[in-house]
C-alpha cells in the first residue's frame, strides 16, 4: 500500500491550464488508474461506499467496496474520498454536434429537405470542433445521440462520444431511424392569437402513407437484388432485422397506441420518443415492453387541468409501471448540460436518486443499444465515468472534476471557463 | 263649429302624415295602397311589459294607429281574427352587418407595411375608418333579411365590422323595399373595436397596440378640433369629431376582460360605450356591473363536446366544459346584477337557433320580461330610436310578429312578421290537425276493394303516417298535405320497393279524404279514407322543461378554470413555526425561528413566538424565505406581447392587457414565485410599458398590479430589434444595424426633449393659447427623461450595452436595468460606474449569434464586481424553477447560498423599486413568503406554501384536494355532455385549448 502513488488532484492541473476554447481530445489510456475511497453510483441501481474503481486499456478492471488491490508500477491512484463517481451521462435525442447557433442557418445541420430521409446520417454532419460540446461535457454528459429533425422520416441518428478528433472517432453506433408520427389535432391561429386546435382531417391518410412507405421499404429489403438501387430503402433495411431501432416521436395516447400497433405490424424494434402522455398508459407500455425516451422533465404540463407537477412526476409513474425509459431534452445541444438536473427534479417527484441516474445512463444505453459498452460501471465495460465533488443531479452541488471516456481523461476546460478566467482576472475577482 | 273644425284639422294631419310622399316617379299609374289592417282578438304585447288580452291592433300605411282594448276598427280595414294568437313588437338587433359588403380579410403579407396604403386625405392608420357611413353603402338583401324576419326581427342597426374605428351604423328595417324606405336613421351609432380587420398596415399588431391607437386618436382628435395652426386636413379626424355626439358601440371581440378593457378606454375620455360581449360575463358579473356599461350580448351557446372517447375527452379543458354548462346562465346573471343589455344574433352560426337559445336562457333563469326588453326596448333606447321601433305605440313603425303561442313556449311558432306594415308569412296559420286513425279503401278494378288501416300520429304540425297491418306489423307511409290537398304513398309489404301513390282532397267537415291514385304498374284507382278515431291524447312523458336546469350547476370559480377557487382567498393570520428562515437581511439564516403574518404583513420574526389568532404552520425541518420575484416574465398577457411594428412603441402598456385567466399564475405560485415584472417583448428598440404584478390568483388584472409601483418600460438591443432573424422580408423597418439602434434612441429622446419644452412653454405662458398635441408615446419617453419611468433593456453584447449607457448619460438619466445582459461580464466595471442593475439568465446561450460569448459565470462576476444582479426567467416554464436557476450561481462562480438566493428575491425587488415592501423576511414588509420542503436552492426542494400579502395562494395540501375536485368536476360534466348528446344535442369535436407561452422574441421559436 505504501507504493500507492497519491496523485490526488495534482495530475490534473495541466488540463485546467490549457488555453483553447475547444480542448484537444485526450490521448489513449496508457497506464492503469485507480479511483479510491469514493461513493460509486454504478448506474444499475447500486451505490458502493468507500469504493474503488480501476481501469486499464480503457476498460474497467475493478469496481468494489473496500477492495484490497495492488497497482503496477505505472498505475496511478487518485484518492476520491468524499467524491461521487458516476457512469458518463448519455444524452438521448439531441442536436449535439449538428447545431451550433440556433438562429444561424449556416450552423444548422439537422434537417434535410423532403419528407422521407432515412438515408440522411447525423454522423456525417457531426462537428467535433463545436464550442458547445465541451460545455456539455463539463457537466458530466459524455455521450450523446445526435438526431436529425423534421419531415416524416428525418434520418438516421448516431450515438457519439464527446471527445474526438473527427466524426469517425466520435461514432459509437449509428443506431436508428427517426419517424415523426402525425398529430390527430392541428394547431390553429398564429402566435399572438392561438386558435383552438382542430381535428387533423388528413390523419388517417398520413398514417396510411407511412404504412405504404414501410411496406415498400420492407418489400425492397425482402427482395434482396435490385435493378435500381433506392438509397432511402437501403437505409431502412436494418430496421426489418431489428439491428436498427425505429424511434417514433409521439406524445399523445391515441397516437402512441397507433404508433405501437404500427411497429408491431412491421415487427420493428420500437422506441417511443416524447411520450408526454405516457403516464396515462404506463401499465400498457410496461406490459408490452415499449421503451421510451421521455421528453423534457423541466416542462409545463400539457393542459391547464393537468397536475401542476405532471412532467416532474411522469418519470416516477413510468418507473413504477416497470417501463424502460430514459430522460432527455429533445433537440437540445447546449441545453444538454442540464440533463442531470432534469433527473434531479424527477427525484424530488418520486424517483430514487439511483433510478434517476439510471434514466440518464444505463437505461439510455439499453435503449440506444450500446449498453454492452457504456451506461454502467461494471467490470469489462468501457471506463467512461465522471467524478464530482457533490451530487451531480443537483445544480447546487454538481461539480464535475474528472471525466474519462474509455479510460482517456478528458479535458474539462471549455470556452466559457476561459472567458470566466479572463474577465475575473480583469476585475480581480475570483 | 269650432269643435268640428278641430276634428277636421286632426283628420287632415293624420292624412298628411300617412300619405306616402316620395320623390320617386312611377312607371304607369300609381299603385299607392293605404294598408289598413285590424288584428283582433289577439294577446298583444304592446311593449315588453304591457300585455293586453283580447286586444286589437290597427295599422295604417306602415305605422301603428293604435293597440289595445275597445278600439274601433276603421271602415274598410282588412280584419285578421287572431283569436288564440299573440302579437309582439318585432325584435331589434343593434349589432348587425345586414346589407353590408363582406369584409375582405387582410392578406398576410411578408413585406412590412409601415404606412397606410389608402390614397386620399385620410389619417395615418388604415384601421381607423371614421369616414365610413353605413347608410351610404347599405343594400337591401331579401334572403339575409328573411333569416332574421323568421326569428322575429324587424329592425337592425347595421355597420361594416371592419377596423378599430368603424364609422357610423345605420338603422334599417328588414322590409324588402327600396333602400330609401327601409333606412330609418343614418349615423345612429359610432362603432369601435380592438380588431384592425382588413387593414394591411402593420400597426397595431397587438391588443395593447389597438388600445394605444384608440387613445392616441382621441387625443389627436381633441387637438385637431382646437388647434389653429395645424397644417393638415384629416378626413378621419374630422369625421371622428363629428361622431362624438352619437351613441358609441364597442365590439370587445372577446372575453369579459376585453369588455372591461374597452370600458376603461372610454373612461379616460368620458365616453360610455355600449359594449358587445361574447357571453361570458357571468364569470365576473360584479366587475361587469361596476363598469356601468350597457351591453350587447349573445346567445351563442357552445355545443357540448363529443366526449365518448375518454382519451379525446381529455383534450377538453375544464374551463371549456364549465363554460358549456354555464353559458346559458349569462343573461340571467346580467339581469340579476341589474346590467342592461340587448341581444344580438350576430355570433350565431345558424340564426334559426336564436329562439331556442332564447328559451334556453329563460329556462336558465332569465326573466321573460327582461328577455323581451333586451330585444325591444333596450336596443331601441340604446340607440335612441324607441320613438320609432320597439313597441306598438301609436305612430311607431308597424313592426310586429304574430305567434301561435306565447313566445317562450317550446312549441311556439312565428306565423307572420309584419315590417312597416308589410306582411311576411313565416309559417301558415292553423295547419289543421289530421291526426287519427283512418279506414283507407282503394277501389282496385271496382268494385273489389283493398282495405287498409292508416294511422296518422306524432306532431300535429308534421305528422307521420303508418299502415297498420297488425299490432306488430306496421309499414311507414309518406303523407303530406296543405290546405285541402293531400297525398299519400306506401308499399304494401316491407320487402316491396314498389309504391302506391295517392292524391286527393280533404273534407275537414267530415274528416274524410278521397281522390285518385296510381299503382306501381301505372294503373289508376280511386280511393277514400274516413277517420275512425281522433288523435291520441298526448301521453308522452313530460319533457325536460319541467326539470329545473338551474339546479346542480357547477360553481363559478375565480379564475374560471382548473385550480380556480369558489371564493377568492383572503388575508389570514399565520404563525410559521420553527423553520430555517433565510431572511435576506443582516440576520442571515435563522434556525428554529418563527414568522408571524398579520394583516398581509410580516409582523414578527423570532424564536418561540406566540400568536393566538393565527393559523399555525409547522415548518420544522423546512425552509422559510421571501417569495421569488421574476424580473422578466411574459405570462398573464392577453393577445400579444410585442407591438413590434414600429421602432418605438413607448405608447403601449402591458398594464392594459394583463390577464388574470392564465394557469401559469398558479403554476408559478407552486414554484414559490410571488411577483413579476410583465414585460413587453424585444421586437423594437423602444418597446412598451411594463406591468408590475403580484400573483394574486383569482384576482382581476387591476388587482394583480402592485399598488403604487414605479413605472418601467422595455427597451431592446441587438438582433431582435435589427430584425436579423425575422427572414429576408424584414429588411424595411429602421433600424437594421446597431448603428441605427443608437440613432433611433437619439432621435426619440431628442423629440421627447423638444416635446417637453413645448409643453413647458405652454404651461408657463400667462395667456394660454391652444395646447400642444398630446402624444402618448412622447409622454412615456418624457417620463424617462424626468426619472419617473425606468428602463429595463434587453441586451446582449458589450458594444450596445455601452452605447445605451452613453445615450442615457447624454440625456442625463440612468438606465435602470439591463436584462439578459449576457455579455455584462465584459463591461461590468462600466456598468458599476453607471449604477445599473443586471438581470440575467443563469446559463442560456448559443441560441443566436449575439449570445455565443454568453457564460454561466456572468451572474457571479457581476455580483462580485458589485452590481445588483438578478436571475430572470423570460419563460413560463423556467419561471417556476427560478430557485434552481439561482442555485447555478453557486455552481458557476461560487457565490454563497445567500448571494445566490438574493438573485431571485431581494435583488430583483431592488431593481424593480419594490424592496421597501418585499424581497426579504423583515418585520413590516409584505407577507410574500414561501415555505420550502428543503434548502430552496436544491433541485430537491418543493414550494409547499406560497403567501402573497398574507394570502395563502398555494398550499400543497389544498392543491391535492383541488386535483381531486378537478377530476370529479370533469367526470360530472362528461356525464352531463353524454346525456346531452343522447338527448339529441349537437356536439363538437373535442379539441385542446392552445395557449401561447410568450417570450421576448415574438416568433414561434423562443427567441430571447
Amino acid at each position: 500500500m505504501n507504493r500507492i502513488f497519491l496523485a490526488a488532484c495534482l495530475g490534473f492541473s495541466l488540463t485546467l491550464s490549457a488555453q483553447s476554447d475547444v480542448p484537444a481530445p485526450a490521448a489513449k489510456q496508457t497506464k492503469s488508474i485507480y479511483l479510491t475511497h469514493a461513493t460509486i453510483h454504478t448506474g444499475n441501481g447500486k451505490v458502493l461506499n468507500n469504493a474503488t474503481i480501476a481501469f486499464d486499456n480503457g476498460k474497467i478492471i475493478l469496481v468494489e467496496e473496500n477492495p484490497s488491490f495492488k497497482t503496477d508500477e505505472t498505475g496511478k491512484v487518485i484518492d476520491c474520498t468524499g467524491k461521487h463517481i458516476y457512469p458518463g451521462i448519455i444524452a438521448a435525442n439531441t442536436k449535439v454536434g449538428i447545431d451550433e447557433i440556433e438562429a444561424v442557418r449556416a450552423t444548422n445541420d439537422y434537417a434535410e429537405v423532403g419528407n422521407y430521409n432515412p438515408d440522411a446520417r447525423a454522423i456525417i454532419a457531426y462537428n467535433t470542433d463545436s464550442r458547445v460540446t465541451p460545455t456539455v461535457r463539463s457537466n458530466g454528459v459524455l455521450f450523446a445521440q445526435s438526431v436529425p429533425l423534421y419531415g416524416t422520416i428525418s434520418g438516421t441518428s448516431a450515438v457519439v462520444q464527446l471527445d474526438a478528433w473527427n466524426w469517425e472517432d466520435a461514432l459509437i453506433k449509428e443506431d436508428g431511424v427517426w419517424l415523426n408520427w402525425p398529430n390527430m389535432q392541428s394547431r390553429g391561429g398564429w402566435w399572438a392569437e392561438p386558435a383552438p386546435a382542430t381535428t387533423n382531417k388528413d390523419y388517417d391518410k398520413q398514417v396510411n402513407a407511412i404504412k405504404d412507405y414501410f411496406r415498400d421499404a420492407k418489400s425492397y429489403a425482402d427482395a434482396g437484388l435490385h435493378i435500381k438501387t433506392n438509397l432511402r430503402f437501403e437505409a431502412m433495411k436494418d430496421l426489418f432485422t431489428k439491428t436498427k431501432t425505429l424511434y417514433i416521436n409521439v406524445d399523445r395516447v391515441k397516437e402512441m397506441q397507433h404508433a405501437i400497433a404500427f411497429a408491431e405490424e412491421f415487427s420493428l424494434r420500437l422506441v417511443v420518443s416524447g411520450g408526454e402522455e405516457s403516464w396515462m398508459i404506463a401499465d400498457e407500455l410496461g406490459k408490452k415492453n415499449i421503451a421510451i425516451i421521455l421528453g423534457k422533465t423541466h416542462e409545463l404540463p400539457g393542459s391547464d387541468d393537468a397536475d401542476v407537477d405532471q412532467p416532474f412526476k411522469t418519470p416516477a409513474v413510468l418507473q413504477k409501471a416497470g417501463v424502460l425509459f430514459a430522460l432527455s431534452i429533445p433537440g437540445g445541444f447546449w441545453q444538454e448540460r442540464n440533463l442531470p438536473f432534469n433527473a434531479g427534479t424527477a427525484v424530488a417527484y418520486g424517483l430514487s436518486k439511483e433510478e434517476a441516474l439510471a434514466a440518464i445512463t444505463l437505461n439510455a444505453a439499453k435503449i440506444l443499444g450500446v449498453d454492452a459498452q457504456i451506461g454502467s460501471l461494471e467490470k469489462g465495460k468501457d471506463a467512461s465515468l465522471i467524478v464530482s465533488t457533490g451530487d451531480v443531479l443537483d445544480m447546487k452541488t454538481s461539480d464535475v472534476q474528472y471525466a474519462f471516456i474509455s479510460g482517456r481523461q478528458i479535458d474539462l476546460n471549455n470556452k466559457q471557463k476561459e472567458l470566466n478566467q479572463k474577465f475575473s482576472k480583469k476585475y480581480g475577482v475570483n | 263649429m269650432r269643435k268640428l273644425a278641430f276634428v277636421f284639422g286632426l283628420l287632415s294631419i293624420v292624412l298628411y302624415l300617412s300619405s306616402q310622399e316620395t320623390t320617386f316617379k312611377t312607371n304607369g299609374p300609381d299603385d299607392y295602397r293605404e294598408g289598413v289592417h285590424a288584428f283582433t282578438n289577439a294577446t298583444i304585447w304592446k311593449n315588453y311589459n304591457t300585455k293586453i288580452d283580447s286586444a286589437t291592433l290597427i295599422i295604417r300605411d306602415g305605422n301603428v294607429v293604435d293597440a289595445g282594448k275597445n278600439i274601433s276598427i276603421p271602415k274598410g280595414a282588412i280584419i285578421h281574427d287572431l283569436k288564440g294568437k299573440f302579437i309582439y313588437p318585432s325584435f331589434i338587433d343593434i349589432f348587425s352587418d345586414y346589407g353590408m359588403p363582406d369584409v375582405a380579410k387582410a392578406k398576410w403579407n411578408e413585406d412590412p407595411q409601415m404606412e397606410s396604403n389608402i390614397k386620399g386625405a385620410f389619417g395615418w392608420n388604415q384601421a381607423i375608418h371614421t369616414d365610413f357611413h353605413a347608410d351610404r353603402i347599405f343594400i337591401v338583401n331579401d334572403s339575409k333579411a328573411d333569416e332574421l324576419r323568421k326569428i322575429g326581427f324587424g329592425t337592425v342597426l347595421t355597420n361594416k365590422k371592419d377596423g378599430i374605428a368603424r364609422g357610423t351604423g345605420a338603422v334599417v328595417t328588414l322590409n324588402n323595399d327600396k333602400e330609401n324606405f327601409v333606412l330609418i336613421k343614418p349615423d345612429a351609432a359610432a362603432n369601435y373595436s380592438f380588431n384592425k380587420g382588413s387593414s394591411t398596415q402593420d400597426y397595431p399588431s397587438s391588443l395593447m397596440g389597438s388600445i394605444a391607437l384608440l387613445r392616441q386618436t382621441y387625443y389627436d382628435a381633441q387637438w385637431y378640433k382646437t388647434a389653429t395652426d395645424k397644417k393638415e386636413f384629416n378626413i378621419n379626424l374630422e369625421e371622428w369629431n363629428k361622431q362624438q355626439t352619437v351613441t358609441h358601440i364597442f365590439d370587445a371581440g372577446g372575453d369579459w376582460q376585453k369588455v372591461l378593457r374597452a370600458d376603461k378606454v372610454g373612461d379616460e375620455f368620458n365616453v360610455q360605450y355600449i359594449i358587445k360581449t361574447k357571453g361570458d360575463e357571468y364569470k365576473r358579473v360584479e366587475e361587469i356591473k361596476n363598469a356601468k356599461a350597457k351591453l350587447i350580448t349573445t346567445l351563442n351557446f357552445p355545443k357540448a363536446f363529443d366526449v365518448e372517447d375518454p382519451y379525446k375527452a381529455n383534450w377538453v379543458s375544464l374551463e371549456d366544459m364549465k363554460n358549456w354548462e354555464l353559458a346559458p346562465t349569462n343573461c340571467a346573471a346580467l339581469a340579476k346584477a341589474g346590467v342592461d343589455f340587448s341581444l344580438t344574433t350576430s355570433d350565431l352560426e345558424k340564426k334559426d337557433d336564436f329562439l331556442a337559445n332564447l328559451r334556453k336562457a329563460v329556462k336558465y333563469g332569465l326573466d321573460s320580461t327582461v328577455a323581451l326588453k333586451s330585444l325591444t326596448y333596450n336596443p331601441a333606447s340604446f340607440i335612441n330610436v324607441y320613438d320609432k321601433v320597439g313597441s306598438l305605440e301609436t305612430g311607431k313603425l308597424a313592426n310586429f310578429f304574430i305567434t301561435s303561442k306565447s313566445l317562450f313556449d317550446e312549441k311556439c311558432e312565428i306565423n307572420e312578421n309584419w315590417i312597416q306594415g308589410k306582411r311576411y308569412e313565416i309559417k301558415a296559420f292553423d295547419a289543421k290537425d289530421i291526426r287519427g286513425e283512418y279506414a283507407l279503401n282503394i277501389f282496385v278494378n271496382s268494385p273489389s276493394t283493398a282495405k287498409y288501416k292508416l294511422k296518422v300520429s306524432a306532431e300535429a304540425t308534421s305528422p307521420k303516417a303508418q299502415i297498420i297491418l297488425s299490432d306488430s306489423a306496421k309499414l311507414d307511409a309518406n303523407v303530406s298535405y296543405k290546405d285541402k290537398d293531400i297525398s299519400l304513398s306506401f308499399s304494401t309489404d316491407k320487402k316491396a320497393t314498389e309504391k302506391i301513390r295517392l292524391t286527393g282532397t280533404i273534407d275537414y267537415a267530415t274528416n274524410s279524404w278521397s281522390g285518385k291514385g296510381q299503382y306501381a304498374d301505372g294503373s289508376w284507382v280511386s280511393w277514400d279514407a274516413t277517420q275512425t278515431k281522433g288523435a291520441d291524447a298526448d301521453t308522452s312523458k313530460p319533457k325536460k322543461d319541467t326539470i329545473d336546469v338551474t339546479k346542480n350547476l357547477g360553481k363559478i370559480t375565480f379564475p374560471f378554470m382548473a385550480y380556480g377557487n369558489e371564493q377568492v382567498p383572503t388575508q389570514e393570520n399565520f404563525l410559521i413555526k420553527n423553520g430555517t428562515v433565510w431572511t435576506n437581511e443582516a440576520d442571515g439564516v435563522l434556525t428554529n425561528t418563527d414568522v408571524v403574518i398579520r394583516s398581509g404583513k410580516i409582523s414578527a420574526v423570532g424564536k418561540s413566538l406566540a400568536c393566538a389568532d393565527c393559523k399555525t404552520i409547522d415548518a420544522t425541518n423546512k425552509f422559510v424565505t421571501a417569495g421569488i420575484i421574476d424580473e422578466h416574465n411574459h405570462i398573464a398577457i392577453q393577445e400579444g406581447v410585442n407591438e413590434g411594428t414600429e421602432a418605438s412603441s413607448a405608447e403601449v402598456r402591458i398594464g392594459d392587457v394583463v390577464s388574470c385567466d392564465d394557469i401559469n399564475i398558479y403554476r408559478q405560485l407552486a414554484g414559490g414565485v410571488t411577483a413579476a415584472q410583465l414585460l413587453h417583448g424585444s421586437a423594437n428598440p423602444i418597446g412598451g410599458q411594463s406591468a408590475m404584478v403580484k400573483f394574486r390568483w383569482g384576482y382581476t388584472p387591476e388587482k394583480m398590479k402592485v399598488e403604487g409601483a414605479d413605472g418601467f418600460i422595455k427597451f431592446a438591443l441587438g438582433e431582435n430589434v435589427k430584425q436579423t432573424n425575422w427572414g429576408d422580408h424584414s429588411r424595411v423597418r429602421y433600424p437594421q444595424t446597431r448603428m441605427g439602434v443608437e440613432q433611433t434612441y437619439y432621435n426619440y429622446f431628442t423629440k421627447a426633449k423638444e416635446y417637453q419644452k413645448q409643453w413647458g412653454a405652454y404651461s408657463a405662458a400667462k395667456v394660454k393659447g391652444v395646447s400642444p398635441r398630446r402624444d402618448i408615446e412622447l409622454d412615456a419617453l418624457s417620463e424617462i427623461l424626468n426619472k419617473k419611468r425606468f428602463i429595463t433593456c434587453h441586451s446582449y453584447v458589450q458594444s450596445e450595452i455601452n452605447m445605451l449607457m452613453h445615450v442615457a448619460d447624454s440625456f442625463n438619466f440612468k438606465v435602470n436595468t439591463f436584462t439578459h445582459i449576457l455579455e455584462g461580464y465584459k463591461v461590468a466595471d462600466k456598468m458599476k460606474a453607471h449604477g445599473v442593475n443586471a438581470s440575467t439568465f443563469a446559463d442560456w446561450w448559443a441560441y443566436k449569434y449575439e449570445v455565443i460569448d454568453a457564460i454561466p459565470y456572468n451572474a457571479a462576476i457581476l455580483t462580485k464586481v458589485g452590481i445588483n444582479t438578478a436571475i430572470n426567467s423570460d419563460d413560463a416554464e423556467m419561471a417556476r424553477r427560478l430557485n434552481q436557476e439561482a442555485a447555478k450561481g453557486v455552481k458557476y462562480g461560487g457565490l454563497s447560498e445567500t448571494e445566490a438566493w438574493k438573485m431571485v428575491t431581494l435583488n430583483p425587488a431592488k431593481m424593480l423599486h419594490i424592496d421597501s415592501r418585499t424581497g426579504s423576511i423583515k418585520t413590516g414588509k409584505d407577507a410574500d413568503v414561501v415555505v420550502w420542503s428543503d434548502n430552496p436552492l436544491s433541485v430537491y426542494a418543493k414550494a409547499e406554501r406560497t403567501f402573497v400579502d398574507g394570502i395563502l395562494f398555494f398550499d400543497v395540501e389544498k392543491d391535492a384536494l383541488k386535483r381531486e375536485e378537478i377530476r370529479k368536476e370533469r367526470a360530472r360534466l362528461i356525464q352531463k355532455m353524454l346525456d346531452d348528446k343522447k338527448g339529441g344535442g349537437a356536439t363538437q369535436e373535442p379539441s385542446p385549448k392552445t395557449r401561447r407561452e410568450y417570450s421576448c422574441g415574438g416568433d414561434e421559436e423562443h427567441n430571447h
